[in-house]
Formats: structure tokens, sequence, C-alpha cells
């Protein structure tokens, strides 16, 4: 209570200081409120929407069902993942393990993989439509756009894999190779696992990023709003499917609850994705 | 000596695996390059290279290509962005690393991962169905323009700009803070006066990387800019983005029409690897 | 019958000359310890003795070290070398598995995987150890549950499943209680008769205590090398003598 008293004398003197304090108060209270904003909306109009008949399992223009979708998602989430976690991690064992500090290759691919995370995916969704579409004459189709999604996250996936393995103390590594364990059993049995909770927490918020995703599939999946019988079929994710009932313009109850659940489904994944994060620096 | 000789060559080879995925991003990068160029660059030349980034008309019909307002409009609607969101993330970053008690923390830090975590498409559907409307009633008109994208671009660059300004202000070493203290200024001042222009490049990465997200981002504008693809003229009218450009075309674009929203990526291509460029250059300053 | 046999080594990290022209016969089944002040490149020559310093960026070696009068750093595998010198790490460092499983580490990692042996062998190791019996009822528990000195003998134990000739400690006991040391070093004692055992340490007291032969390490070279009891009660070097009568160091 003293302190406080302190601190008014302390305004009285400079109320240059208060209106600062009050500045970064009132700019984290409108941050807070927006967020409170999108959120309580999507909430509270999404909830009354939110119908069991919108997980049927067919898609028709009378029920325009988001289960496909989900399944849609489900899919193209696994075959990025599928592509782009190998990929990466192995890109960040190659770096963390072997690479010498300050090579030029090295160098040049942090700053590609830099240059990735900040190509806008809609360019990404360009390329794809250019190779998937154009170049591999698959035309629109989930695998195409997957694979367009894995080269998206495939810098999420190193980056967060390399800060999981420099995570890892060296005094395991030089446990290991003073038992005569060789460099490849000691990435697999030694560095590896203990890096695993750092490189889940990468992965889990690279789910996030293709759940999100429109922009990068709207061109190369396209937007049929079934399941293909293949991966070679076109198909929409939730967040296409959320584009496209928007942009059709005749679905707004059911744009509430597919928001809802879209929003619900990331903010979940990234929640988890933290959560494993801190069990890392927990131990 | 056999099984040494087998082990060295699963090292071998293992070292390799390793080595050609780490030449991923390398390749990815050379390849979207490749096919963005090759397809862009001769549509640029066949429109003209002046006609196709000055010009003022963008009628495929027409066939005539002209980019400019596109152009603007990105950077204005990302100028709009950035005013709205830099202050208001700066500010909320002080606020976090320096006024923010501990408990308050454990709650605010989680909700802009939340804000983060949004996706694109759902901010435009708050922009679409809350400020649309707004606007409508405050301004009148369609309420589309480029004032909303610029609020809703704001708004979605923020965690961005609070959590690079956040890192910046927290790697200022407390000795600079304890000193402008210890020289009577207040709480407040030392954080504003001293800590604040010590993390300046930092924050100028983060503003950097702010830039980077609004231009590029595509649904949440397409749904609330008007996408008129004219010159713009002024902040409550439409305005039409290089990305909003390619979303609304590419589904029925072909021939040259096609490769001129081809050759709109390679701009917008360009323009991340400049501020890419810069981010680093901004980086690299602080490292100094 | 000389275990090692070390002739005209110079270490440089870069341009840094971290061991000069150093030469030394370590004997088998004996303990050897290593003095000297800080950065006078006692842990430095002590892994040379199994490549550890391969691990590091920068560091060049020439000159021999014979073991059983095979050279190291040319007729040898690394690996084979690292299972024949075992080492001991100066903090505890076991991996953050169970207790059973980092004492089948080593023995794994060189291709064992009958669960009957293994079994045995880490029995074995950890009675070799002499923390079988703190342990035996916990051995699918994480390792890392353990106290400091507990780490310690788990990672001797460790070091000993993979049946090394040679045992390097690094250091053992600087992160260790008074009474953990003492174990350690009983723990040392008694291994002797099958290992040869090389031990760094700043506790002039231990070296007197445990060690057969003492080499003074100054500045990269080796000052002076003989029977603990000769070099500590009649130095020959005045430069010894400083150090171990405690003016510097």
């Amino acid at each position: 209570m003293r302190k406080m008293a302190e601190r008014m004398a302390a305004y009285r003197k400079r109320p240059g200081s208060l209106v600062l304090f009050l500045l970064t108060v009132f700019s984290a209270f409108l941050v807070c409120l927006t967020l409170l904003l999108i959120v309580g909306y999507i909430l509270v109009k999404g909830l009354p929407n939110l119908k069991l008949s919108l997980f049927a399992w067919e898609y028709t223009s009378e029920n325009v069902s988001m289960l496909p979708a989900i399944i849609n998602t489900i899919t193209t989430t696994l075959i990025a993942l599928g592509a782009a976690v190998p990929v990466g991690v192995c890109a960040a064992v190659y770096l963390v393990e072997y690479a010498k500090r300050g090579s030029r290759l090295v160098a040049l691919i942090r700053i590609t993989a830099e240059t990735l995370s900040g190509i806008p995916s809609i360019v990404y969704g360009l390329f794809g439509f250019l190779v998937f579409f154009v170049t591999f004459r698959w035309g629109y189709s989930l695998l195409g756009g997957a694979l367009t999604l894995a080269i998206m996250i495939l810098p999420l996936v190193m980056r967060t894999t390399e800060e999981a393995l420099l995570s890892v103390p060296d005094s395991y590594r030089e446990g290991s190779f003073g038992l005569g364990a060789g460099k490849l059993y000691t990435i697999f049995k030694v560095v590896l696992p203990s890096a695993i909770p750092g490189i889940l927490a990468g992965v889990i918020l690279g789910v996030g990023r293709i759940v999100g995703e429109t922009a990068a599939l709207l061109y190369t999946a396209g937007s049929v709003a079934g399941v293909p019988s293949n991966w070679l079929g076109s198909g929409r994710t939730l967040a296409v499917h959320m584009y496209n009932l928007l942009s059709e313009g005749l679905y707004t109850n059911q744009s509430y609850a597919t928001a809802l659940v879209l929003l619900v489904l990331v903010a979940g994944i990234n929640a988890l994705s933290s959560l494993v994060a801190k069990k890392l620096t927990k131990r | 000596m056999q099984t040494a000789k087998k082990s060295k060559i699963k090292e071998t080879l293992a070292k390799t695996g390793f080595f050609i995925a780490a030449c991923a991003s390398i390749a990815a990068v050379a390849i979207i390059c490749l096919f963005l160029f090759a397809n862009g660059i001769p549509a640029m030349g066949e429109i003209g290279v002046f006609k196709f980034l000055l010009g003022t008309s963008w009628k495929p019909l027409n066939n005539s290509f002209g980019i400019f307002p596109m152009i603007l409009g990105s950077i204005y609607v990302t100028a709009g962005a950035i005013l709205i969101g830099v202050p208001a993330g700066v500010l909320c970053a002080v606020f976090m690393a320096r006024f923010c008690p501990q408990k308050l923390y454990r709650v605010l830090k989680p909700a802009i991962d939340l804000l983060a975590g949004i996706p694109s498409i759902v901010y435009g559907f708050f922009g679409l169905m809350v400020v649309v409307p707004l606007m409508q009633d405050i301004f009148g008109g369609s309420g589309k323009s480029m004032l909303t994208a610029s609020l809703l671009l704001g708004i979605m660059i923020l965690p961005t700009i609070i959590g690079v300004t956040e890192t910046a202000l927290r790697a200022v070493p407390e000795n600079y803070y304890e000193g402008a203290l210890a020289l009577g200024a207040t709480h407040e001042q030392s954080v504003f006066f001293v800590l604040l222009p010590a993390a300046k490049s930092g924050i100028m990465a983060g503003v950097v990387l702010g830039i980077g997200r609004a231009i590029g981002e595509a649904m949440a504008v397409s749904i609330v800019a008007g996408n008129q693809a004219i010159m713009p003229r002024g902040l409550l009218k439409g305005v039409r983005t290089l990305t909003t450009n390619i979303v609304l075309e590419m589904g029925y674009a072909a021939d040259l029409h096609r490769d001129a929203l081809i050759a709109t990526a390679v701009v917008l291509f360009v323009f991340i690897l400049l501020i890419n460029l810069l981010f680093n250059l901004l980086k690299g300053r602080d490292k100094s | 019958m000389n275990k090692f046999s070390v002739t005209d080594l110079t270490l440089k990290y870069g341009d840094f000359k971290a061991l000069k022209n150093v030469s030394l016969n370590i004997a088998a089944n004996e303990i050897t310890s290593f003095i000297g002040p800080s950065g006078c490149g006692k842990s430095t020559f002590l892994k040379t003795l199994n490549r550890m310093n391969d691990l590091v960026e920068g560091c060049t070696i020439t000159g021999q070290v014979l073991l059983d009068g095979k050279d190291i750093y040319n007729d040898m595998d690394v690996n084979t070398l690292r299972k024949t010198v075992g080492m001991v790490f100066q903090k505890p460092n076991p991996f953050p598995m169970s207790i059973y499983d980092n004492v089948a580490f080593g023995p794994r990692a060189h291709g064992i995987r009958s669960k009957s042996q293994l079994d045995e062998i880490v029995e074995t190791s950890l009675k070799q150890a002499a923390i079988w019996d703190e342990l035996k009822n916990r051995l699918k528990k994480s390792a890392l549950g353990l106290s400091g000195g507990q780490q310690q003998r788990l990672c001797i134990a460790r070091a000993l499943a993979v049946q090394p000739d040679v045992l390097l400690m690094d250091e053992p006991t600087s992160a260790l209680d008074p009474i953990s040391t003492l174990k350690i070093e009983e723990l040392a004692l008694t291994l002797k008769k099958d290992y040869t055992i090389i031990i760094v340490t700043h506790n002039m007291q231990q070296a007197t205590r445990i060690s057969d032969k003492t080499a003074f390490f100054l500045m990269g070279e080796i000052i002076e090398h003989g029977p603990t009891e000769e070099l500590f009660a009649m130095p020959k070097d005045q430069r010894t003598e400083d150090y171990i009568t405690g003016r510097f160091g």
C-alpha cells in the first residue's frame, strides 16, 4: 500500500510518467478487448448454429456439412506432415550435429529457410498450381495441396527441431561417444529422444498452420465439397470450406458454426503445442 | 575390423542423407523461383515491363494488364496496418515486459498466442460480419474499404509486433534500466527513454516482419477490401492488393491473363525478398 | 608393462598450443593421477587418450599415442578405442532414461541384444560400481532422480558395462560432496586390480590418497612424472614444489 502511495506521489511530480503508464495499460486492454470481441463474437454466434446435421457424412447444397472438409483436413495434414517432418528433422540434424559452424552452405540453408518462411501463402498456392496442376497434370488434388503445404511448413519444422536439438546438453553426446557408440547411434538413441518434446511442439504448430490455411490450397487442392476417392482428387479442407461458404454468401448461419469449429480446432492445437513445449522446459 | 568398416559405410550414408535433407530448403527456393520466374517474366516481357508495373488499368478482357493500382493498394493497406498495429503492439509489449504483474502475464501471453493462431479466414469472416457493418454505419458506403482492410490487418499483425518487441525489450541488459533509475528517472521514464531506444533495432525488425505479414495476407483482405481494380481513391473507398488480385482471378484466368497473375506473384515475391533482406540487416545490426 | 605409451604429442586448438611435445608412459593396473593448475592441459591430454578431442572443431594432433602397442590415431577404429578406453566425466551425465537403460546403453550400442545377457551385464556392472544394493529395486526408474554421487557411480557402472581396459576419470568428484567423493575413491582403489585408471584431479590430497603415479602438468607440458609418494615428498623440479606447496595454482 505504501508503495502505491509512493508511486502516486512520483506521478504527481511527473505527470508525463502517469500518461505513459496509462498508455501501455490502455493498449494492452485494447488488444485483449479485440481478442475477446473476436472470440466472443464467434462463440456467441457459432454455438447456437452448431447442429449435429452439420457433421453429416454427405455434403449437399441443402445441408452444407463440414464433415467431408474435416476428413480432407486430416488427410491433407497427414500427407503434409509425412513429407515435411522427416525432411525437416533430418535437415535440422544435419545443421546441428554435422555441419561445420560458419560454413557457406549452412549460411545458404539458413537464408533459404528464412526466405521460405516469409513467402506469402498465396504465392505458395500459385507455385503449387504451376507444379502440380499444370506441370504434373494432376488437376486440383489433395496430394498437390498437401505437398504445397509441406514446403510451407518445412522451415517451421526445421527451426523448431534445430532449437530442440541445440537444447540437448552436450554432456549426453559426450557420454554416448565416450562409451564407443557411433554418431548415428548417438543421434537416434540419445539426442533425438531427448529432443522429442521440442520437435513435437514444432510439428503441432505446423498442424495449426495447415488447418488454418486457405490461400495456398485454393488453387492446389481446389474446392470440391466431398471426400475424394483418392489423393489425386480435389477436396476442400475446413478453412477452404469456410471461404466457399462466405463467397457463396448463402449460408451465414452455417458459416458461424464452421468458424467456431475452425477457431476451436486451431486454438486447441496451438494450446497443445505450448503445453508440450512447457513439458520440455520443465525437464 | 569388418564391422568397423560396415559401420563406417552406414555413418557416411546417413550423413549424406541428412545433408540431402538439409539442402531441401535451397532446392525449394530454387524451384519456386524457377517456376514463378519462368512463367512470370515472359508475361512481363509480352505486356511490357513498364506497362505492367506502372500501368494504371487492369482490364483482362481488353488485354490491359497494369498492376500499379494493386502495388499502390498493397502499400497503402500495409502502411495503414502498420500505423494501427505498431503503436498498439509496441505499447502492449512494453506493458507485458515491464508493467504487467506476473499473474496477469500468465493470462496475457496465451491470449496473444491465441490471437496469432486465429486463421486468416476467420479474421476475414469477423471483418465481414462485424467491422464492415460498423464502417457502413459510421461512414456510409459499402463498408468494404482501405480503412477496413488496414484495421483488420493491423489486428492480424499485432501478435508479431508484440512478440518481437517483447523479446527485444527483454534482451536489453538490466543495468541500462537500473542506471536510469539511479539517475532519478521514474520507472516509466527508464522504460520509455532508455529501454525502448536500446531495443530499437529489434523493434524495427518486428515492424519489418509485420510488413511482410501484412503485404502477404490474402484471404482476410480479399473479403473486406472491396477489391476494385482501379487506382485507390481514398481511405473509405475499395481497394485491391497484389495478393487479392491473384486470389480473385486465378480461378478462371487463362493464357496471358494467367501469366500476368503469375507475374503479379513475382512482384509480390520480390517485395518479400526485399523485406527479408531488410529484416536480416536489422537483425544483424542488433548483434553487433 | 605399459598400457599407454605417448611420444611427442602436440595438440593445437586453431593456433593455440594446448599440449607441447608431451611424452609419457602409463603402466597397467595402476592409478595415475594428473595434477596441475586449471588450463594446464591435463584434461585435454586425458581426452586425447580416447580421442574425445575429435569432437572439438579446429583441433589438430601430432605425435603418437600407443595403446598396447597399437597407434590409436591410425591403426584403430575410434569406437573400438572408446570401448576399450572408457570415460567418466566431470559432471555426472546420466542419459534421460532408466537406470537399466543407462547401463545397458553401451552394450546395446555394440550390438548386444539378448535380454538375459544384458541383465547380467547390468547387474555385474552395478555391483562393480558398488551401487547395486542401492539401485536393484529401482532399475526401471529414471536415472535423473538419483543423487549426484549415485549418478556418478552409475556413470562409472555405465562405463564398466562395455568391459573397457582403461578408465579415464576427468575430475570425477569435483561436483560431489565429501562422502560421495570418498565412495568414488574407494571404488577406484578396488577397480584398479582389473583396470588401468587415469584420473585428473584438482585435489592433491585425492592424488596422494589413491594414485600410484602422478604427473604434474604446467602450461601444456609435463613438468614431472613419477611415483606419487616421491613426487609429493621430494619433487625434483622447483615448479612442482611451488605448486604442491600451494604457492600458485
